[in-house]
């Protein structure tokens, strides 16, 4: 039995004595597409009488045994905050009732911002430019107010009007509240997993990460190796940075012309609303152009006053000191948005890396004992900007297989689950629609016009006519190509020296010399990255764990300027140390990921140089 | 004991401290802000009196240990799902309200009777654990309020250390002013023991343990009863939280010494 993927290199083989157990499904992750497919599964467990409807394999008489292992502390810890249409939630629960999910409601109203620069510091092309020129000059006569320009119409294809405006964490912990409830299946938070176990072709399982060990692995007293837990399927919804999910992909490999190319880092706030906030409950706001052009925004009004505000860093944003907290605070200050927030405070805050690559970044779905579902699946939509319900109706389609397959006493092999679950995620909407997504985000590389062309171009056409893809999978230009032009060489040499010279990371000094104003820090709403580390929740590194990042060739990182794993980490975890190489302290990781896809090590040819393991604890809050 | 011990655990849940608790006033009197929203987690004192029953019930066999916990289904349910992998106990729940607005009698009778309907429960080998102290409850007496109504004289508080003589008896350490310890010598059970701190550290989680606490949990859940204390004579007449200044600055490997100066020259800033 071999676990493959990333495992802490520092603990012997020789010396473990690990233990077995073995289940019918065991399930890695749990978000919505796990939570579709528990939920589906979970309602044919059982006869009316009480007796097993589906048997297990492994205990004879007894209720199929599904168990779920989740490496967050919580079931609704470090997620974010959604607005979906929620047909495939709407589909399992036909009488939700959104009153029983906290923070949950409908949609009320739903615009599409396009938001100036009132800073004028933001990095806007010349066609920009002139734009944003014939906005300012007959804005009075298109609605342009507030530094912001509310469109008159929202594509059809970005609509969610009739949706609901959720808090992810909320959801999770209310599905997990069902689900659990029955006594049926057990989920088990703050649990990670480490690898999947893999038998030539089969996956046989799952291995939970070790216990009692050093933060390099090492066994200390009180060691307890993770446990194999053997299970005839693997469902892996660990999402797209999850060590089982990458495990597999590494050992099967990706299908021919699939790779994960797009990614975005989303960096949110809970707010709690000023009273005269003059925003209505269930206000959706989706805006792009702030703070740069590349980076999108939103903004979700939950009931209770609280709202939900972002921004998506998207990877074609090429700054090589893409930071995103500066950035969120800039967004929340913008004058359009400022109006509605001040005097509003903090609640919660968080970020998590989303697989932008949709379809083409889709793996093999099944295999022999294994099923994938979820955003790590390719599920998200990229031209709707859409995820949640995809990956719900992932877990449904999966579920609704395994049960035709145990019922016809037929195994879960690569064959029976390509013909039962493919079959009917291709057949779906999840699909079709995946399908005129795939190549609607081809035009962002060249800049926000042809992004938002090749948008259109898409969505309109069902897909038939799309701009090609982009031929570079360069992940950041240099700064002297980015800022060359507005810092003169000498002047960048020494923020570059200062920066290294105390350990910090280079954005802040780019950003204030390009003209982005300080942060009025309030103490209540703006308030310092670390300051928000602390905030609604706080972040916990439980005893006990191997650090989850680590940087395998320190040579390598040492050269490798900037540094963009220590710019894009959201929660400052990572930092210059000892000789340029990065250093990682855990207490301060909410586990977003974006390091996994900054290395830039794999522009030069090398591997990834970042090894991001299955990690225990992480932020500890449910609002997000 | 060649029988072994039936420790009985009481410990309820409290949001996590590690949120911003927010008293608000109600039609029912002070609460806290979104409790149901908050992530809840055992009360820590209860916590420790948890691990430290089942570390001595693991040395005594024949022992058995419940946790008696009175909280809302749904936020027990959570909680369980995070101690439940840790140590095996049968749980005894409570559907009620908990926090830290709850009078301390009331709860007391609540839980007290809750032990007394326990089935199979020796009153002989009885060892009552609970939290010396609670995240949630600062008034420090509720152990010693169920300690009375079952009748148990021997109580000590602030436990530290319970160590099982050869002859079967318990030597305790119960913490006094002064960072010192008084030891006490007790011939055996029935005692309550309001713990501190205790020595051990959070045990791993055990997916084995996990299953087969969880078989029984959740149906025990499914047949909780549902109370809500009464507390007639309570009033509160205010809560407000703590005034809080953060100054944040997260620095490494500082001694104590500096800390220690860093803080007061700070407050004499202050």
């Amino acid at each position: 039995m071999t676990p493959v993927g990333p495992e802490p290199a520092a603990t012997p083989a020789s010396i473990i004595d690990r233990q077995q157990m073995e289940v019918d499904i065991a399930c890695v992750g749990f978000g919505p597409a796990m939570g579709g497919f528990l939920t589906t599964l979970s309602r044919e467990l059982l006869n009316p009488d009480g007796s097993p409807r589906l048997e297990s394999g492994c205990m004879p008489g007894a209720p199929l045994q599904v168990i779920c292992y989740e490496r967050a502390d919580g079931l609704g810890f470090g997620v974010s905050g959604a607005v979906t249409r929620g047909r495939g939630i709407r589909h399992s629960f036909p009488d939700l009732d959104l009153a029983q999910i906290p923070m949950a409601t409908p949609v009320k109203g739903e615009k599409l911002v396009y938001l100036l620069d009132p800073a004028g510091a933001s990095n806007r092309s010349f066609a920009l430019r002139a734009a944003d020129k014939v906005i300012r000059t007959f804005g009075s006569l298109i609605g342009f107010r507030e530094n912001a320009l509310e469109l008159p119409l929202i594509p059809s294809f970005l609509q969610k009007h009739d949706g609901f405006v959720l808090s992810l964490g909320q959801f999770n912990q209310w599905v997990g509240e069902q689900l659990t409830s029955s006594g049926l299946l057990q989920i088990w938070p703050g649990t990670p997993v480490s690898a999947p176990l893999i038998e030539e072709r089969t996956v046989k399982g799952i291995r939970l990460a070790d216990q009692g060990v050093a933060l390099d692995g090492t066994p200390q007293d009180g060691f307890m190796p993770g446990m194999d837990i053997r299970a005839a399927l693997t469902v892996v919804g660990d999402g797209p940075v999850g060590a089982v999910g990458r495990g597999i992909d590494a050992h099967f490999g990706m299908p021919a012309g699939h790779h994960y190319s797009e990614w975005a880092l989303g960096m949110k706030m809970v707010i709690e609303l000023p009273e005269n906030s003059g925003l209505e409950t269930g206000t959706v706001l989706h805006t792009f152009g702030f703070p740069e052009p590349e980076i999108f925004g939103f903004l979700y009004v939950h009931p209770d006053r609280l709202a939900s505000v972002g921004i998506f860093i998207p990877s074609w944003f090429r700054s090589p000191v893409r930071t995103a907290y500066r950035y969120l605070q800039h967004f929340v200050l913008h004058p359009y948005l400022w109006r509605h927030l001040q005097g509003g405070t903090l609640k919660s805050w968080g970020a998590k890396s989303l697989q932008e690559s949709g379809r083409r970044g889709e793996p093999y779905l099944a295999g022999d004992g294994y099923a994938r579902i979820g955003e790590g699946s390719g599920s998200t939509n990229v031209l709707s900007g859409s995820g949640v319900d995809e990956a719900w109706t992932t877990g449904t389609q999966l579920a609704e297989a395994v049960i035709e397959l145990l019922q016809q006493k037929l195994p879960f092999t690569r064959r029976n689950l390509e013909e039962t679950y493919v079959r009917r995620r291709r057949a779906s909407w999840v699909d079709r629609e995946s399908r005129v997504a795939a190549d609607s985000r081809n035009g962002f590389p060249c800049g926000l016009i042809s992004g938002l062309f090749g948008m259109a171009l898409a969505g309109f056409t069902g897909g038939r006519v799309v701009i090609p893809p982009p031929s570079s999978q360069e992940k950041g230009s240099s700064l002297e190509e980015r800022f060359g032009a507005r810092i003169p060489p000498a002047e960048l040499q020494k923020l570059k020296d200062e920066a290294a010279g105390r350990s910090l990371p280079l954005h802040d000094q780019i950003m204030n010399r390009c003209g982005w104003p300080e942060i009025p820090f309030d103490g209540k709403l703006l308030v310092s990255h670390q300051d928000a580390l602390l905030t609604g929740g706080s972040v916990q590194a439980p005893p006990g764990y191997a650090n989850h990042v680590s940087f395998l060739r320190p040579d390598v990182c040492s050269k490798c300027e900037p540094k963009l794993c220590v710019e894009m980490c959201s929660g400052q975890a990572i930092s210059r140390g000892e000789r340029g190489a990065p250093q990682f302290d855990r207490e301060k990781c909410i586990y977003c990921g974006a390091c996994l896809w900054n290395c830039r090590a794999e522009e030069t040819g090398e591997p990834a140089n970042v090894d991001f393991r299955a990690g225990a604890g992480g932020l500890h809050s449910a609002l997000n | 004991m060649s029988n072994g011990y039936h420790i009985v655990v009481c410990g309820s849940i409290v949001p996590d401290p590690l949120q911003t608790l927010e008293p608000i006033e109600t039609f029912a009197g002070p609460a806290l802000k979104n409790e149901m929203l908050l992530p809840a987690v055992l009360d820590p004192w209860a916590g420790h009196a948890l691990y430290e029953a089942a570390n001595l019930a693991s040395h005594a066999p024949g022992s058995k240990v419940w946790l008696v916990s009175l909280g809302a289904k749904a936020k027990l349910q959570q909680v369980m799902m995070t101690i439940a992998q840790k140590v095996s106990f049968e749980l005894i729940p409570i559907d009620g309200p908990a926090g830290g607005f709850t009078d301390a009698h009331a709860t007391a009778a609540v839980l007290a009777e809750a032990i007394q309907s326990i089935a199979g429960l020796d009153r002989s080998r009885l060892l009552l654990f609970g939290g010396w102290e609670s995240a949630s409850r600062g008034a420090g007496v509720t152990m010693q309020l169920i300690g009375e109504r079952l009748g148990i004289l021997d109580q000590f508080q602030g436990v530290d250390q319970l160590t099982v003589q050869p002859d079967g008896s318990f030597e305790i350490l119960e913490r006094i002013e002064g960072g010192r310890h008084q030891v006490s010598l007790c011939q055996g059970a029935s005692v309550l023991f309001g713990w501190a701190t205790g020595n051990l550290p959070e045990p791993r989680n055990n997916p084995q343990i996990g299953m087969a606490n969880m078989r029984a949990i959740m149906p025990a859940l499914q047949r909780a009863k549902t109370t809500a204390p009464v507390a007639d004579a309570m009033r509160y007449r205010s809560a407000s939280p703590p005034k809080q200044q953060r100054q944040t600055r997260i620095v490494k490997n500082l001694s104590a010494d500096e800390i220690a100066q860093e803080i007061v020259a700070w407050i004499e800033k202050a």
